[in-house]
């Protein structure tokens, strides 16, 4: 692919991140995360040492590229806890996209972001630099979700195969195809295993007319403003959980400590649930949380008033930083943070995807969160 | 017979003298930039105060910040090589990546990455490239580095590579110590890999210290063996110490709460360390500090030791007390360990906390005349604030809403109030040499922390035992007595995301140190 590609789109448009900006993607990354998605850090120091090589990240609007344009969504798949020990060698995710290349025989205009929760909001970028492409500024879960098929371009009907997936000793699988999304999560899973715990996962390229229409629009922006509200409002002594719900048109819905964490394996993921006993104004209610990687469900006194696939987001009660499920514990002083989700994952078809039913509550109906006017 | 305790913190120096459970005295002296000269008053002091025959000595058990301190002021560290076997895992972060640029400086950054490491199931990720191991050693040489630190992916499953690597290293540099993360940390390698780094970075100064502590002993005319306290307020054998000065980077505050467990004969309550410029409030929990969840910043370098989950606020017996336009604040600006000078209940010109709590009349230090002209109005106030303060963190530190004590220990613990919130606080004799009291008291642990693979029908419990029996030899191995062995700390965490093939073990064992025990 050495020759001179037509660009899709007008590099005037482009926004060049900064180190400051991934360090705000960092927190932002973590409170979408809403608990799961792995820890950004290291994502992050291979973003850094990327940008300190001299390659350029460059942002670019869904809306501002040519409508027949390619893009090509890209996350990590594996364990984080092999993820910390077995750190990636760093150019998976360009071998991903340059295998990509050769399979469909034409060029890549753009990356994509698969999940702007957590660890995957970093990788997409790395890729993107190495590979000389901007990054559309969305991502395919607006949060944080355990599987592949969650994501609103499957949801709306892209066939995420042919895949390539790609390890650190150089091994690249494609996945031809899949009958299903679920079948190509299964394969992809028990494949990972082969490939030592860890892996980078290129989906098949998709046009950019159906990546404005089906992604979840302004991921990174809003992600890096939600680090950046958090930051400042700590600098200024503000308050930074009222900075967070500012901007996500979220609401604070409960202060209180953590008394009691009982967690559990189900399926290959830890489930577990978190009982928290009200402080400040909710002093006397007592409330609950449903985990599986994620937050899942919010009770108040016995009652269900927030369900997936709307954001339930536990942030450090002085400090304003995510917590994620790994780091719950007795005794912890939370706020929890309701923020209603992106439209696209509120439609009967997300719903079945990505609604309460499919993390095994059958009876529970989502009420969605009302949007701020 | 007896045990001293001692504890060498970056003002004072605190020794104490027990027979069996009982705190016979307990006496506080100076730092020196030596170490030797403020070890040897203190231990001379106790001595005297005790009235024991000093032959009589069964071992003396020393807690340090030492090591600690060099860290956080950048200094005595030495430059090493620093050696990661795993390549090509780990390609684009190399060692050292995400520490402070003063402190990479300083080590040398002498980073290498090699081929080698593991998978997490104990396949091989790599062979380890034995003729670069080789190479290096040559330039360990030629840049005359003092030290090496070996790091492998996953050589918490198999340590097999760490080792050959050592033994490449002795044979082509003889005379470098080599250390090796699977001695050192747990599992997160990168966290894992600065710890060692930093460890091989301190050897020199671990070995310099304890000899300054030998001699110390030594003038003193004590002949026991000595120990030193490490993060998790067990004990290691001193020469120990000269090979793993890290492991006693968070033994501060541990010596101080395990102290006030000992003291108070209180399993589970809030400590709260009141010292001249800072509180430290952490929970006991079974008579053991409890333990944070995340990584450690050490001068500005993550790693994952096990420390104790303390909180701290800049409040202590020397915090300056302002009045200003938004009411009473105090700290964190301090006098520190000055205020038996520059206090006014001390003839000085400084208003600290200590004059509040003396003008309150809650605390009897000082000349209490010297605060009698104070505003009634403005110590109320500033009590109040002091109280508030103290309460918010030791709800913070609360393990449940179960109503627990509160435990009142440190010099400047005088400013702790009868209760907090709807808490009562205790306050034990000999509170302010409470650290030195938790280092004379420190058993021996041993532990395991990876990842086993449930393959070829092994269950979780066989793992969970196999695990435990490891820990427990490594506890023999430092000096324990096996039947007075217990497990701490037990914890399995099944990979999410795999197939139920692997899970991460963690078991901690402690008992008693044979040296002094039956």
């Amino acid at each position: 692919m050495a020759e001179t590609r037509k660009l899709k789109y007008d590099e005037a448009a482009l926004r060049t991140l900064t180190r400051d900006d991934l360090e705000a993607l960092e927190i932002g990354a973590g409170i979408l995360g809403t608990g799961g998605g792995g820890n950004p850090y290291q994502g992050k120091l291979l973003a850094l040492e990327a940008l300190k090589a001299g390659h350029e990240m460059k942002l670019l609007a869904t809306d501002a590229i040519e409508p027949d344009a390619l893009c090509m969504s890209i996350g990590g798949i594996g364990a984080p806890v092999v993820g910390v020990e077995r750190i990636r060698e760093g150019r998976e995710g360009l071998r991903c996209l340059r295998a990509m290349e050769e399979l469909i025989r034409m060029p890549v205009d753009a990356i994509v972001c698969e999940e702007i929760g957590g660890a995957n909001s970093m990788s997409p970028l790395v890729t993107a630099a190495l590979g000389g492409l901007p990054i559309l500024d969305c991502d395919g879960m607006g949060r944080a979700f355990p599987e592949m098929q969650m994501t609103t371009f499957s949801i709306y009907g892209h066939s995420s195969t042919p895949s390539v997936m790609c390890d650190l000793h150089g091994n690249a699988v494609i996945f031809s195809h899949a009958v299903s999304e679920v079948w190509h999560e299964r394969m992809a899973r028990a494949c990972v295993v082969a490939q030592g715990g860890g892996a980078m996962l290129a989906t098949a390229p998709m046009q950019a007319h159906f990546v404005h229409q089906f992604a979840i629009p302004r991921s990174y922006t809003n992600a890096i403003a939600l680090g950046e509200a958090v930051i400042r409002a700590r600098r200024m002594q503000d308050d930074p959980i009222q900075a967070v719900c500012d901007l996500e048109g979220g609401r604070r819905i409960f202060n209180g400590k953590i008394t009691d964490l009982k967690r559990h394996l189900r399926g290959g993921f830890a489930v577990g649930d978190l009982e928290l006993a009200g402080f400040d104004g909710w002093a006397g209610e007592t409330a609950s949380v449903a985990i599986q990687n994620e937050f899942l469900l919010f009770r108040r006194n016995g009652v269900v008033e927030v369900t997936v696939p709307d954001l339930i987001v536990l942030l450090d009660v002085d400090t304003g930083y995510p917590i994620t499920t790994e780091m719950l514990r007795y005794g912890q002083r939370v706020a929890v943070i309701a923020i209603p989700c992106h439209d696209l994952l509120r439609s009967p078809a997300a719903l079945e995807v990505v609604g309460p039913a499919a993390f095994g509550y059958p009876d529970i109906a989502f009420s969605p969160l009302p949007k701020a006017a | 017979m007896y045990r001293v305790g001692i504890d060498v913190g970056g003002t004072n120096t605190d020794a104490v003298i027990l027979k069996d459970k009982t705190v016979l005295a307990g006496v506080k002296a100076s730092t020196t930039e030596d170490v030797t000269a403020g070890v040897i008053e203190a231990l001379e002091n106790v001595i005297a105060a005790s009235g024991i025959d000093r032959t009589a000595i069964a071992a003396v058990m020393i807690g340090t910040t030492h090591f600690t301190n060099a860290v956080i002021e950048r200094r005595h560290m030495d430059e090493v090589a620093a050696i990661r076997l795993g390549l090509p895992s780990g390609a684009g972060l190399p060692p050292m990546v995400d520490w402070p640029d003063d402190i990479r400086e300083i080590v040398g950054n002498h980073g290498y990455q090699v081929k080698g490491g593991y998978e997490f199931d104990g396949r091989i990720l790599s062979p380890l490239d034995e003729d670069e191991i080789v190479r290096i050693a040559g330039e360990i040489r030629a840049k005359g580095l003092k030290a090496a630190a070996v790091t492998c992916v996953f050589s918490g499953i198999n340590d097999t590579m760490e080792l050959r690597t050592r033994e490449l290293l002795h044979r082509h540099c003889p005379g470098v110590p080599v250390v090796m993360s699977k001695d050192i940390g747990r599992h997160g390698l990168l966290a894992r890999e600065s710890a060692a780094i930093m460890n091989a970075s301190l050897l020199s100064l671990a070995d310099r210290t304890v000899a300054a502590f030998q001699k110390a002993l030594v003038q003193a005319g004590l002949t026991c063996p000595f120990y030193i306290t490490q993060n998790d307020g067990t004990l290691m054998a001193a020469d120990v110490v000269r090979a793993f000065p890290v492991l006693t980077f968070a033994s501060g505050p541990t010596n101080s709460m395990r102290g006030a467990a000992f003291l108070t004969g209180l399993k589970d309550a809030v400590v709260v360390d009141v010292g001249g410029t800072t509180t430290d409030v952490g929970s006991l929990s079974h008579g053991f500090p409890r333990q944070a969840s995340t990584t450690v910043d050490i001068g500005g370098v993550k790693t994952n030791f096990r420390m104790p989950d303390v909180f701290s606020i800049g409040l202590g017996g020397g915090s300056l007390v302002v009045k200003g336009e938004n009411g009473i604040s105090i700290g964190p600006k301090s006098v520190g360990y000055r205020v038996r000078r520059e206090a006014l209940c001390f003839g000085g010109s400084t208003l600290t906390a200590t004059d509040i709590a003396v003008a309150a009349g809650k605390a009897d230090v000082g000349d209490r005349a010297l605060v009698r002209t104070l505003d009634a109005a403005l110590v109320g106030a500033a009590v109040a604030r002091i109280d508030a303060m103290l309460e918010a963190c030791v709800e913070r530190s609360r393990i449940s809403s179960t109503p627990v004590p509160v435990i009142a220990v440190g010099g400047g613990s005088i400013l702790m109030p009868d209760r907090i919130g709807d808490l009562e606080v205790v306050r034990p004799e000999n509170f302010a040499v409470a650290n030195a009291v938790g280092a004379a008291i420190a058993q021996v642990s041993g532990e395991t922390d990876r990842v086993f693979s449930l393959v070829d029908g092994r269950t979780r419990e066989a793992a969970l035992a196999e695990a435990e029996a490891e820990a427990r030899d490594k506890a023999i191995a430092a000096g324990a007595i096996s039947d007075t062995l217990e497990v701490i700390e037990r914890e399995d965490t099944p990979l999410a995301y795999l197939p139920g093939n692997a899970t991460r073990i963690h078991v901690k064992v402690v008992g008693e140190m044979g040296a002094y025990h039956g």
